[in-house]
């Protein structure tokens, strides 16, 4: 096969271009089932070491859940391997029906549809439902498949600042004569871990006759009192037109997403969504472990409850040492450090002393924000938490940031 | 009265940029090749125009080039005898 070699050349210089820019990405293999504590080569090849998971989105500790591996292996043994069909000709099953059904009554909305991956939701119904006429208002800081969701889309876009109502609102007074609006939000944005304002939201979509999409990918299972999401925790249940989430994250991690919502617009995706329309579903194995999922946490809320009570650990212990964090109340806890080589450096640090956490940085983040970001699990057991909180307290002294300010850090490392 | 450029650049410091965001803009500052102005936003800095100036920019003109620095918008508000 012929690859000549000035093609070659061409991505060999792309590729390079990325490894000096500092943002070429390397994998860590992991040699463990998913858990709070996993064994990481690092870098590939190396001997693998024992660390505290701490970036996971493993949130309600379910990816390796025996109750859950359980089901999976029943549903495999039940309802086979693969599907080798899209759903409309003969790749649905009656789990898929249950899952939907189950996945409406946990969302608390009207009918649910699955697809391969929140991304591929994501990148499917905007192009489904909407036409020239439309328009779509995004939070700027709104997840990236949303905004491929939005190019494949032929309706206007505009955006507003985040979680900004006052600039929301002269959005929806400018674009007031789109046929349809549709105000576009994720649940709890995945860097910062804030969450979106969705009850003033609300008012503004009912205000301006718009509807509300919630991408509550980093909610679903845990956020609100009963882990419904976003939506539970705003006192908005039954309010959302149209919410896309993930069985890839929460709800036993393994893959999948689904758009649920208003009956029609459920309906417009079976009928014209890409990623429904020509790809696969989700296996049947993987159906059946997310039906134990969703079974075991309608059951009893202890697994949202522990995470929370991690959650706060983490935050007050993190705060009491000195360390700077993106106020909030989500299991995601961005450590501030505010320089790009610092949050690497001190990540490596980190990892030595036996604890995984990644640095993020421009343009994952915007520049000058760089940060660890920390991800708390209801499988974390509290002694988990004290030594990784201790590795983060060792590796402060070293860099010698705890209890300085932005300001001094920046003074001290550069942003 | 302030000038034309001065009302954009200010439109555009306003409607783009974040509070804590120092970023330094001036007339020849790359607005949407320069990541301040992302493709999906720039609905707002046209209509912006549209509703300032009572002018129509038709949607071939609005190109991201056309409206990539203030100086560029300047140059393309000229040709409706805007400035």
């Amino acid at each position: 096969m012929a690859f000549p070699d000035q093609i070659r050349d061409i991505f060999q210089q792309e590729l390079e271009g990325l490894r000096e820019a500092g943002i070429f990405k390397e994998e860590r293999i992991i040699c463990a089932p998913q858990d709070s504590e996993i064994e990481v080569e690092f870098p590939a090849g190396s001997e693998s070491k024992r660390v505290i998971n701490m970036c996971a989105n493993n949130y309600l500790g379910l990816s390796s859940h025996p109750e859950v591996i359980e089901a999976a292996r029943r549903g495999l043994d039940a309802r086979g391997y693969g599907m080798s069909s899209v759903r409309f000709i003969c790749g649905t099953q009656d789990i898929h029906k249950e899952l939907e059904k189950k996945l409406t009554e946990f969302l608390g909305t009207e009918d649910t549809i699955l697809f391969p991956s929140c991304m591929d939701a994501n990148a499917g119904v905007f192009e489904a439902l909407l036409n020239e006429s439309d328009v779509m208002i995004s939070d700027r800081l709104v997840h990236a498949s949303i905004v491929d969701g939005m190019r494949l889309c032929k309706a206007q876009t505009d955006t507003f600042k985040h979680s900004d109502m006052g600039h929301l609102e002269e959005k929806l007074q400018l674009h007031a004569s789109a046929r349809v609006k549709v105000i576009i939000t994720d649940g709890s944005f995945s860097m910062d871990g804030d969450l979106a304002k969705l009850d003033q939201i609300v008012s503004l979509a009912e205000k301006y006759g718009a509807l509300v999409f919630l991408d509550d990918s980093h909610a679903s299972g845990f956020i609100g009192k009963t882990g419904r999401g976003t939506h539970e925790h705003c006192g908005v249940m039954g309010k959302i037109d149209i919410i896309t989430t993930t069985l890839g994250k929460a709800l036993g991690g393994a893959s999948g997403g689904c758009v649920s919502g208003r009956g029609e617009l459920v309906e417009m995706c079976r009928q014209r969504a890409r990623p429904y329309l020509f790809s696969n579903t989700i296996p049947p194995v993987v159906v059946s472990g997310a039906i134990a999922v969703l079974d075991l946490i309608s059951r009893s809320t202890e697994r949202r409850d522990k995470l929370e009570e991690n959650t706060d650990f983490w935050r007050k212990g993190l705060i009491e040492a000195g360390f700077i964090l993106k106020p909030g109340e989500t299991p995601i806890v961005p450590v501030m450090l505010f320089n790009a080589k610092l949050s690497q450096d001190f990540a490596r640090e980190l990892f030595r002393e036996g604890v995984y956490a990644v640095g993020f940085f421009f343009p994952v983040v915007p520049k000058g924000q760089a940060r660890i970001r920390t991800q708390l699990s209801a499988a974390h057991e509290r002694r988990q938490l004290e030594k990784a909180l201790d590795a983060f307290i060792k590796a402060g002294k070293k860099f010698d940031v705890l209890g300085l300010s932005k300001q001094e850090i920046i003074e001290k490392y550069g942003n | 009265m302030a000038e034309t450029k001065d009302i954009i650049l200010d439109y555009v410091k306003r409607e783009y940029l974040e509070e804590d965001d120092d970023r330094e803009v001036g007339y020849d500052t790359p607005l949407i090749s320069g990541g301040i102005v992302d493709s999906f936003s720039m609905v707002s800095l046209k209509r912006f125009l549209e509703n300032r100036y009572s002018i129509q920019i038709p949607d071939a003109k609005a190109s991201p080039e056309a409206f990539d620095t203030v100086n560029n918008i300047l140059d393309l508000l000229k040709e409706f005898k805007v400035g």
